[in-house]
Order: structure tokens, then sequence, then C-alpha cells
């Protein structure tokens, strides 16, 4: 466990040096091509980016927190809830958690926060409809041993540098696509030169680059943590087979999240997806963070 | 000279050595007493509810009385208890007339239904988990603050700051067993 600890502190600190390098490139990179002088761009880029990683590495779980809409629960409202993050918390002998409800169908669950003395713990509506109170339980350990290991501080930070990289480049994308095929050419024959040139340029590079950043979350958050977490949250509740059946039940829904993006995915329990029905769309798949839950069910039976 | 400093330098290990233990100890000790106080919060709250459940259950079956006065007797029992082992008994006697009382109200439909019943019984599971989660922590802890204390070189040090074994705090109960599986 402290071994985790340690290797997470480390990784979420090459996390912050590549997201600033990516900024930083990307900055100069810009400003070279609009007034042919990249380090205006790169003071610009680092002058927003400094900032920002700070505010993210300290307080990402708000953002992270209210781009998943999760609202935050009294005792009054969710008593049976608040009761089994306060007896996992004493279990794991950490503070308790923030506790907050996502809307959504889908059930699911994620941690978030710097360190355990300022985390927080959303599960969606759908988890508290389906789940009974040992399953609950199951699905809050996993949480907890999450907050435990820091998994959540690299988690959050991934989420919020990494994550806003991919989040722009698939807007970026989005937007080129379309744009190049309707509209686009008109506007170029009227010369619109230069500006469109940088633009389509920009598209191109984070093309590129969104399934690197993509392959860098899934080397970030390498899988094994997730079985980590399953086998320590179940060192907490000694209890394998509430786990089990929670990740069935879990397994076997396939309600779609709209909450769900590419940026936070690897925060929550199982992958999110947007795509109703079975599986997962390629472009999520490519995101893939999560081992499937049948492997996971299986280890937790081999206990 | 050489012999000198290799000399100085193991008594200067042995003194890092026993300072790291000597905290180590130290540290296992102070969490073990916040383990114990941490099941004792939760088995105040459980002594606070019962007042409440027991009024809220004679609203619909008074003549039940011969359970209440066992609950009743239970919790003085248990709040007169000490050192760890009779509190441990005593919670445990207590833990099942509470189990006895619930089974009785459970023959009360509308008692069942009512919001105040569903509550009260919420907040009584929750504390029982909770009291179970605690005692596991307080275990966990002292089983790891024993095996330092009686493990060589370190009961050495163990002696001298009189550092004693804890108590664990047993239960009867099948620790997180029985708890409701569903098909």
């Amino acid at each position: 466990m402290y071994e985790q600890i340690s290797k997470n502190r480390w990784k979420t600190a090459l996390m912050i040096v590549v997201a600033l390098v990516f900024f930083g490139a990307l900055g100069f990179l810009f400003s070279y091509l609009i007034v042919r002088n990249g380090f205006v761009g790169l003071l610009i880029a680092l002058a927003i980016y400094v900032p920002y990683s700070i505010y993210s590495y300290r307080y990402g779980d708000r953002i992270v927190l209210r781009v998943s809409r999760a609202r935050p629960v009294t005792r009054e409202e969710e008593p049976r809830l608040h009761n089994i993050v306060e007896g996992i918390a004493i279990a794991g002998g950490v503070p308790k958690p923030a506790v907050y409800v996502v809307p959504e169908q889908a059930p699911n669950a994620f941690a978030t926060g710097p360190d355990p003395q300022h985390s927080s713990i959303a599960v969606t509506q759908g988890l508290l409809d389906t789940m009974d109170r040992v399953e609950l339980e199951g699905v809050i350990g996993h949480e907890m041993s999450h907050i435990r290991d820091r998994d959540i501080l690299l988690g959050t930070v991934v989420a919020t540098l990494v994550g806003s990289v991919v989040l722009i480049s698939e807007f970026m994308l989005r937007w080129f696509f379309w744009g190049g095929m309707f509209g686009g050419r008109d506007r170029d024959r009227e010369g619109g030169g230069e500006g469109q040139v940088i633009l389509v340029v920009l598209g191109v590079v984070l093309a590129i680059l969104a399934p690197l950043f993509a392959q860098l979350i899934r080397l970030a958050m390498s899988r094994r943590r997730e079985y980590q977490a399953d086998a320590e949250g179940v060192l907490l509740t000694r209890y394998p087979p509430a786990l089990i059946s929670a990740l069935k039940k879990i397994g076997a829904d396939t309600t779609p999240m709209r909450v769900a993006n590419n940026a936070t995915a690897h925060l929550w329990l199982n992958q999110p997806s947007r795509v109703p029905g079975q599986g997962t769309h390629w472009w999520e798949k490519l995101f893939s963070t999560h081992p499937p839950i049948a492997d996971r069910v299986r280890v937790l039976e081999e206990m | 000279m050489a012999v000198v400093w290799v000399i100085l330098g193991l008594v200067a290990l042995a003194i890092l050595s026993a300072v790291f233990t000597y905290n180590r100890l130290v540290r296992l000790r102070v969490r073990t007493e916040n383990a114990w106080s941490q099941i004792d919060v939760q088995l105040r709250r459980r002594y606070d509810l019962i007042p409440n459940l027991i009024e809220t259950v004679k609203g619909y079956a008074a003549h039940e009385r011969e359970v209440f006065d066992e609950v009743t007797q239970a919790r003085s029992a248990a709040q007169g208890a000490t050192g760890v082992q009779a509190q441990a008994q005593a919670e445990n006697q207590l833990t099942r007339s509470l189990g006895r009382l619930i089974a009785v109200a459970e023959n009360y439909p509308q008692l069942k239904a009512s919001q105040n019943f569903l509550a009260l019984q919420e907040e009584l599971t929750g504390t029982e988990d909770k009291i179970a989660f605690s005692r596991q922590f307080y275990n966990d802890t002292v089983q790891s603050l024993n095996t330092l204390i009686q493990r060589f070189p370190a009961s050495l040090i163990a002696n001298l700051g009189h550092f004693t074994p804890r108590e664990f705090f047993q239960t009867e109960e099948p620790t997180r067993g029985a708890v409701g599986v569903q098909f």
C-alpha cells in the first residue's frame, strides 16, 4: 500500500510535467504560426497552465465532480449511503469522504480528491436503486481503497490535465471533420488563407495527439489498480460475494451514461459508455482503462 | 582506527533502529487508542438510539413488555461494563436482545411501515455495521501492535518502554457472514 502511494505521487508529478511540455509546445507552435515568434505563445501557455495545474492538483476534484454533475447529498436524504460510507471509512482508518450522487440511471461510482483528508465519493442514482446494502458496501469498499492508495490523486490530475487535452482534441477533431466536409472549402476559396491553414495544422496535430494521449492515460491508470482496489476493498468489507454480485449487476446493465467522457472514464468503477446497448463505441474502446467485469469477477471468486 | 569507526557506525545504526522501532510502537499504541475510542463512539450512539426505538415499538406493541425490559437491562449492563473482555460480552448480549426486539417488531405490519421505525431501523443497522467495522479496525491494529511487541529485537524496546499487548475485542457472532445474501 505504501509502495502504491509513493508510485502514485511520482506518476502524478510525471503527468504534470508531460502536460506542461504539451501545452508549452502547443502555445509555441500556435504563436509561431501566427506572429512568427513562438516565445509569446509559450509564455501565454505557461501563464495559463501553471495556475491551472496547481488548481487541478489541489481542487481537481471540484472540476471532476462538476463535469459529472454530481450533487452533494445530506445524511437526511440518503441515510443508508451515508452510514455505509462512514462505516467503510472507519474500517479503513480514514476520515469520512464527502458523499455525492450523480443523477444517472447506469449503476456506477467514482472517488476523487487530492488525499484521504479531502476526498469525495460519488455514486449514481442507478447504483443506489439497484444495489442492496452489502453490495453497496462492496462498491464503497472498492472506492475507499482507491482513496487509501492515493489512486484518486493521480486519477484526478490525469482527468483534469491530460483529460483536458483529450477533450480539446476531440472537439477540434469533430469541428475539423464536419467543418472540412461542409462549408470549409467555400470559405477557403474566398481566401481565408493564413487563419485556415493554422487551424488545419492545429487540427491535424491534435488528431495525431489525441490517441497518443489516450494511450498515456491507459499507461498511467494501469488496469492492475482496478484488481488491486477490488482485492483491498474486499479486505475492508471481509465479504467478497457482495462485490462479486455488485460487479455482475453492473456488468449486466447496459444503460448509457450521459455524463460519460474520455477524460474522466478511468475514474469510474466500470467504464461508462454513452452508447446504449452492449459494448462500447470504438472511440471509447481506444480509451479503455478497465479490465472486463468478467475477469474481475473471476479473480474475486478465486480468493 | 578503522575498527573504531566501524564500531561507532554500528552503535549509531543500533540507536537509530531503536528510535525507529520506538516511534513505530508509539504510533501503533496511539492508533490502538484511537481505534478503541472509535468503537466507543459507535457503542454510545447505539445506547442513544435504544430509548427512542423502544418508545416507537411501544406505540404499536405496548404489551411486549418482556423484550423491552430485556433490551433496557442489556443496555445498562453494557453501559456499566469495564474492560475490553466484559464490554465485548455485554455488547454481544445487547446485540442479541436488539435482534429479538426487531424480530418482535416485524410482527406488527403497521409498525413496520411507519417512517419513524424505518428510519430508526436504518440508524440501528448502520450503527451496528459501524461497530463491526470499528471493531475490525481495532483488532487489526491490536494485532500489529502485539506482533511487534513480541518480535525479537523490538521486544527489547517494548519492554523498556512498558508497551504491553492489548486485548482483542472478541465477538461470538459470525463477523460478517450471514448478512443478507439474496438469491
